[in-house]
């Protein structure tokens, strides 16, 4: 008689997970579009999960659905919703085991956070304001470009085609081809059929291959003048869809060349210089003035801005350092990466031959300073932080790159104390951490038993954070809360007839993408202010969505050079797509503009 | 004619051929370069084993039609509603496992389509079954029996058992309303939202509700009668089933008639003439108004009349209310807008009430038929207007929500319209009482009220009432009849007409500083420049009526030299009217609108058909009988010229103040409530 058997996974299980799989991949990439919907769809599965034992889980949770079904079919009772919410927080107290009392925190959490969504469907029989997006990638874009219709385009072999239709919403095609965060992607429904279709990529090969150049479509000049204080891309953004509608921008920049964090945040190995100038030099071609070297605050005031221009849009970024606050931090040796950045990124590149190196840090512009370090002939590049690796903010695409190249990651470590020699900097005293509580959402370290170890170094760069140098401005009387001006939702500042601000200095450190979208809602409120309606225009026929074969095809991703080749030069670190994967990966898009509710609710927006 | 815009499905431009011989497929290059390629492209396929050859941007199901196919759909609507939503038209492409729309999935070259494939008949079988769940099949006592999309699909597909357990849909509606919509009828087709958002720019009809229990609803949850919704009830003629109806008034139409101290009277529209026989299988031919009069009167009304008589009252009034504002130029805005279309005037006040002054003083005919109904005529046949119980034949849904209007009581006894009934009601009237009215003889209209002119007879098409108010203005203006046919430049199914008619006696140019160096009367009026300085200094004689004097005539030719009109049909032709207006890009004199695309023809209570546009065919009846008809001007049907000399005395009087125009601000929309 058998006593025990060795494990064996049966064909049931491993279909069972695959469907769960689905699921996950499904959930992954789910626009909610009811939250009431989606808690109740929640608690049915958690329901299902049941072993059946205890009360609350199995008899509350399917109670708990039917008090759900009875609120969306309209036919629940007026205590419908303190119902639920009793009911949730019973199952999150009462429940035995996670299965039950995770299930009832949901509902709590969904009850009780949306609470006017709750109560329009128990008034009014009606879901209050979600509505299912139609385009998946299109609505996940803060600046809202035509995905599928762009992807459309390369499919069809139409470059220059593909390219103007980005740049109708988001003129920085080049660059976002590059370095763009693509949000879109996981937001793309082929997300539930395989994997999300490469959209940077695809916009990246457009970018690349156009048939030719062309000139955007201007309107009759208005003689409106419009200061943009700050040339990174929300103000480029900005000029330049204003010059498209008849304007005349002037860009005032403080440094000595145009492209903000572009230029001076984000190294040249990831956006190469060229291809920088290559766009920045094509905007300006739109008719837009440049004032370079000029800070506004002190070379030139806010008062003489606005009294030589009909309005004025401030996009000063986000370019200030944040302290480490630890001893020794005045040691020589000690920098900010946001300084290294802007060093090397104005083309002056320091030796750090032979020189050993602490990036303290763990977003993107940690690795950018990491890798950079290297680039500059660091003999060691390590990178310290406090949380886990999981923790980190930056990509993980970018983590793995880093250490690819040779950088050195150590987690759970944090800062005490930079200590010195003769005033130079010698090691990095650091207090082993553990993980802990989850506060926020965020796992938080605490100190570890382990005793303190000291990294010696000769360099140390912190890379924790980026502060916006606003003081002139609330010093005016702008309205500034913790160094971020107070823009209202259209750009607009409010209580300043004239001014407008967005970017990074509203937002805090952000994506290109999010500048973009705040320079094209600056240039459409200023337009507005200045008594016009000019609209930009889809200006190119988007082919037909054909039905194509929904066949099962992986994704093509960008590919990377060989780590030895990157030793030590500033050489693009990312291979674009090949024209067969670009082509197949421009077919793999599901048109959501066609197919699905984009055919109802309408797929194209052809003006803003 | 500048036809900016056309709002009207002309018929669907199939104009490939079959090609039984067509050449060798070309090898699937399917990408062509440019779009211009792919504009003119034509492709190979086959569809159910006929080689088809068809424009690279034909859907399949119009391929199909090329192959002698007849791909069924339900959602689908030529020009509105492409959504793919029903997947009934589902066919199988050889070599894909998964179905596709054949309504708007393009046809490519190579494709070899099975419409009939068993997995192509059972999906639609099945999605059949589907919406079958959650329609109420109340086939018996449905408006819509026997002229339901549904049914008919569910016949011919021989679903003979329901197989889905049934969930039906709650809802409450206000049934006062004159629009009612039942919920558990609906299949989400979605053609009653795209209509009125993209023809009627009206924006009442949204997805309610998420997920698997999305529905259709009104937008923001609200009621339907506190919303914009302007009732003009081509939600209505495009909906596939029973979903969406009229209030039914026929039985207090038939009580009405029962009752021994009413006199009972209706007036017939227009426009009723060119489709009431549709719904009783009748021909065309067969269907006469005059045949219509025999079956209304075996219905029993006492009196039957012809609102053609009081379109030409309606004329005789605006004509010389147009050419009391051309004397009177700087005291009005302008355009003019006609008033006549209750669903445009309810979209004026809801969506621009700062036009309410432009919009026409003069009653609808219907308006004011239902006042004289009840003053002159009560009169003459010594009765109390409480005694007289007035009934129109309409057209519209509007009409009910007009006849309610707290102003449409001149005698202060109810409303001058006691009841509305649309075609399809007076159809289900006549079908009701087993009226064979194909035997029955023609009668003719009740008198002093039976006449009507070929001008009132094209108001019920689009272009009519500017068509008809030209003709007696130019000769208010005159002196003159032109020739009938002289403004036909304003007919025509386009969405947005604009023509310019000069008057024969053009003086010099116009001397006044309103407008130096154009035609216009008054080029800026509302839209713009200062519309007091206008007229400085002509501004005409005071006084009203027919007998304008000669200084006055001479006063308007010169400053008109060219008359600028426009006529739009659906409301958003009229909204792109209205937009073009305000931003100074067109300018008019006289704008005539009407609700529903093509006119009172394919009004929102006209009988339903689904395949074709009806607009063309009933249209072309009503100019048929204008062409035919003795009086070809309002302001010379003989009943007209009785009703001044016995009643009203002239145009513009005190007595027709008082019953044939009306103050537009004395009724409000929910909008102007707040």
């Amino acid at each position: 008689m058998t006593r025990i058997n060795v494990y064996h996974k049966s064909p049931d299980q491993t279909l069972a997970e695959d469907i769960r799989r689905s699921l996950q991949s499904r959930l992954a990439t789910a626009a909610i579009s009811c939250p009431v919907e989606f808690a109740a769809a929640a608690v049915r599965v958690a329901g299902s999960e049941s072993c059946g034992k205890c009360t609350p889980c199995r008899v509350g949770l399917a109670q708990l659905a039917l008090l759900y079904d009875a609120l969306l079919d309209g036919k629940a009772a007026p205590d419908a919703i303190a119902r639920i919410d009793e009911l949730s927080e019973h199952i999150y107290r009462a429940s035995d085991c996670a299965i039950g009392f995770e299930a009832g925190a949901l509902s709590l959490q969904a009850v009780r956070g949306f609470q006017d969504e709750f109560r329009f469907h128990l008034e009014k029989h009606d879901c209050s304001e979600w509505a299912c997006d139609p385009v998946p990638c299109r609505s996940g874009c803060p600046a809202d470009v035509d995905v599928p219709a762009y992807l459309a385009l390369v499919a069809a072999g139409r470059y220059t085609d593909a390219v103007r239709v980005v740049r109708k919403d988001n003129p920085l095609a080049i660059i976002c081809g590059l370095i763009c965060e693509h949000p879109c992607e996981s937001y793309c429904r082929r997300g539930l059929v395989d994997a999300p279709v490469n959209i940077r990529g695809i916009k990246r090969y457009a970018a690349e291959h156009m048939e030719e150049d062309y000139a955007p479509a201007k309107a009759e000049p208005t003689g409106k003048r419009v200061a943009i204080v700050g040339g990174g891309p929300a103000g480029l953004s900005a000029a330049y869809y204003l010059a498209l509608m008849g304007h005349s921008p002037v860009v005032y920049e403080q440094r000595e060349q145009l492209g903000g964090m572009l230029r001076y945040g984000i190294p040249s190995y990831r956006l190469p210089h060229s291809e920088l100038d290559r766009e920045i030099a094509w905007l300006l071609g739109a008719g837009i003035e440049v004032r370079t070297g000029v800070a506004v605050g002190t070379d030139v005031g806010i008062d003489e801005l606005k009294a030589k221009h009909d309005a004025v849009y401030l996009a000063i970024g986000a370019h200030a350092a944040v302290p480490l606050r630890v001893p020794g931090e005045d040691a020589q040796g000690v920098y900010s990466a946001v300084e290294l950045l802007r060093r090397v990124g104005s083309g002056d590149y320091p030796n750090y031959s032979g020189k050993r190196v602490c990036v303290i840090g763990g977003g993107n512009v940690a690795m950018d300073a990491a890798r950079t370090a290297l680039r500059l002939g660091a003999a060691t590049v390590r990178i310290v932080y406090r949380r886990r690796r999981l923790d980190m903010t930056a990509q993980p695409v970018e983590i793995d790159a880093t250490i690819a190249e040779g950088c050195e990651l150590r987690e759970l470590v944090a800062p005490v104390r930079i200590e010195a020699r003769d005033g130079q900097v010698a090691g990095l005293v650091l207090q082993p951490q553990m993980i802990s509580v989850i506060k926020d959402g965020r796992a938080s370290p605490k100190p570890a038993s382990t005793p303190e170890q000291t990294l010696e170094c000769d360099c140390v760069i912190i890379a924790v954070g980026q502060a916006i140098n606003s003081a002139a401005f609330a010093s005016y009387g702008l309205p500034v809360k913790r160094a971020r001006l107070q823009a209202a939702p259209d750009g607009s500042l409010p209580g300043h007839d004239g001014l407008f601000s967005g970017g990074d200095c509203v937002t805090g450190p952000a994506t290109v993408i999010r500048a973009v979208s705040a320079g094209k809602a600056a240039a459409a409120s200023i337009d507005s202010y200045l008594g016009y309606n000019h609209r930009i225009e889809l200006d190119v026929e988007v082919p037909p969505a054909f039905f194509s074969s929904r066949v099962y095809c992986a994704r093509s991703n960008m590919t990377e050079p060989y780590p030895d080749d990157l030793v030590g030069n500033f050489v693009s670190v990312e291979v674009g797509l090949l024209p067969e994967e670009a082509l197949q990966e421009a077919s793999r898009c599901l048109r959501c503009d066609h197919f699905g509710s984009g055919a109802l609710r309408g797929g194209r927006k052809t003006s803003w | 004619m500048v036809a900016t815009n056309s709002a009207t499905n002309s018929a669907t431009s199939a104009a490939g051929s079959t090609a039984a011989g067509s050449t060798a497929a070309a090898s699937a290059a399917a990408t062509s370069t440019t779009a211009a390629a792919q504009k003119t492209a034509k492709v190979a396929l086959s569809i159910d084993g006929v080689s088809v050859t068809a424009p690279a941007t034909m859907t399949i199901a119009a391929a199909a039609r090329l192959a002698g196919v007849e791909i069924p759909t339900l959602c689908f609507q030529y020009n509105l509603n492409d959504v793919g939503a029903c997947r009934v038209c589902l066919v199988q492409l050889e070599g894909e496992d998964q179905l596709v729309a054949s309504c708007n999935t393009q046809v490519q070259e190579g494709m070899v389509v099975h419409t009939n494939s068993p997995a192509a008949l059972k999906a639609r079988r099945l999605n059949l079954e589907l919406l079958l769940s959650q329609h109420d099949v109340q086939c018996t006592t449905c408006v819509r029996s026997g002229n339901c999309r549904l049914q008919t699909l569910a016949n011919d597909l021989n679903i003979a058992d329901e197989r889905f357990p049934k969930r039906l849909e709650d809802s409450s509606w206000d049934m006062g309303f004159p629009l009612i919509r039942e919920a558990a009828k609906c299949v989400k087709c979605w053609r009653c939202v795209q209509v009125c958002e993209n023809i009627q720019a009206t924006h009442i009809w949204g997805m309610k509700n998420r997920a698997t229990r999305t529905t259709v609803g009104v937008n923001d949850a609200l009621e339907i009668s506190e919303t914009l919704c302007t009732v003009c009830g081509q939600c209505v003629t495009h909906c596939p089933t029973g979903a969406l109806r009229e209030r039914d008034d026929t039985q207090r139409v038939l009580d009405a008639i029962a009752d021994p101290n009413k006199v009972s009277m209706i007036q017939i529209a227009p426009s009723v003439r060119t489709a009431w026989g549709e719904p009783l299988g009748l021909s065309h031919e067969q269907a006469t108004v005059r045949r219509l009069v025999a079956a209304l009167r075996k219905v029993g009304f006492n009196y039957i009349f012809d609102t053609d008589f009081s379109a030409d009252l309606t004329i005789t009034e605006e004509a010389s209310e147009f050419v009391q504002r051309l004397t009177h130029a700087s005291e009005h805005p302008w355009p003019m807008f006609t008033s006549c279309c209750p669903g445009w005037m309810r979209w004026v006040k809801g969506h621009h009430p700062e036009l309410t002054d432009n919009l026409s003083t003069a009653k609808s005919p219907q308006g004011m038929f239902g006042a004289v109904a009840k003053t002159y005529f009560a009169e003459t046949i010594n009765k109390k207007p409480e005694e007289i119980f007035s009934t129109s034949a309409m057209p519209c849904l509007a009409k009910k929500m007009e006849a309610a209007q707290p102003n449409l009581d001149s005698t202060g006894t109810g409303p001058d319209v006691d009841a509305v009934l649309t075609v399809r009601e007076i159809a289900r009237l006549i079908k009701s009482l087993n009226i064979n009215v194909a035997a029955l003889p023609e009668e003719d209209f009740d008198q002093p009220f039976g006449i009507g002119s070929g001008a009132g007879e094209i108001f019920g098409a689009t272009g009519g009432v500017m068509e008809a108010a030209l003709r007696t203005g130019y000769y208010y203006v005159t002196g003159e009849n032109p020739d009938p046919d002289a403004f036909a430049e304003v007919r025509g199914l386009d969405g947005w007409k604009e023509a310019r008619f000069e008057l024969p006696a053009a003086g010099e140019a116009p001397t006044n500083a309103c407008a130096p160096d154009s035609e216009s009367i008054c080029p800026g009026s509302v839209w713009g420049s200062d519309a007091t300085t206008c007229g400085n200094g002509v501004v005409g004689p005071d006084g009203a009526g027919a007998n304008w004097p000669e200084d006055g005539r001479a006063m308007i030719s010169r400053r008109l030299p060219n008359l600028r009109v426009a006529v739009a049909s659906g409301l958003g032709n009229a909204e792109k009217l209205i937009g073009a207006l305000q931003r100074g890009e067109v300018a008019y004199d006289f704008v005539e609108v009407m609700a529903c695309p093509g006119g009172c023809v394919c009004g929102g209570g006209q009988p339903i058909t689904e395949t074709a546009s009806m607009a063309a065919l009933r249209g072309g009846i009503l100019y048929g009988l204008d062409k035919r008809n003795s009086y070809r001007f309002s302001h010379e049907n003989p009943a007209i010229k009785a009703v001044y000399a016995n009643y009203f005395g002239e145009p513009l009087s005190q007595k027709s103040h008082h019953l044939l125009h009306a103050d537009h601000r004395a009724w409000k929309m929910p909008n102007e409530e707040k």
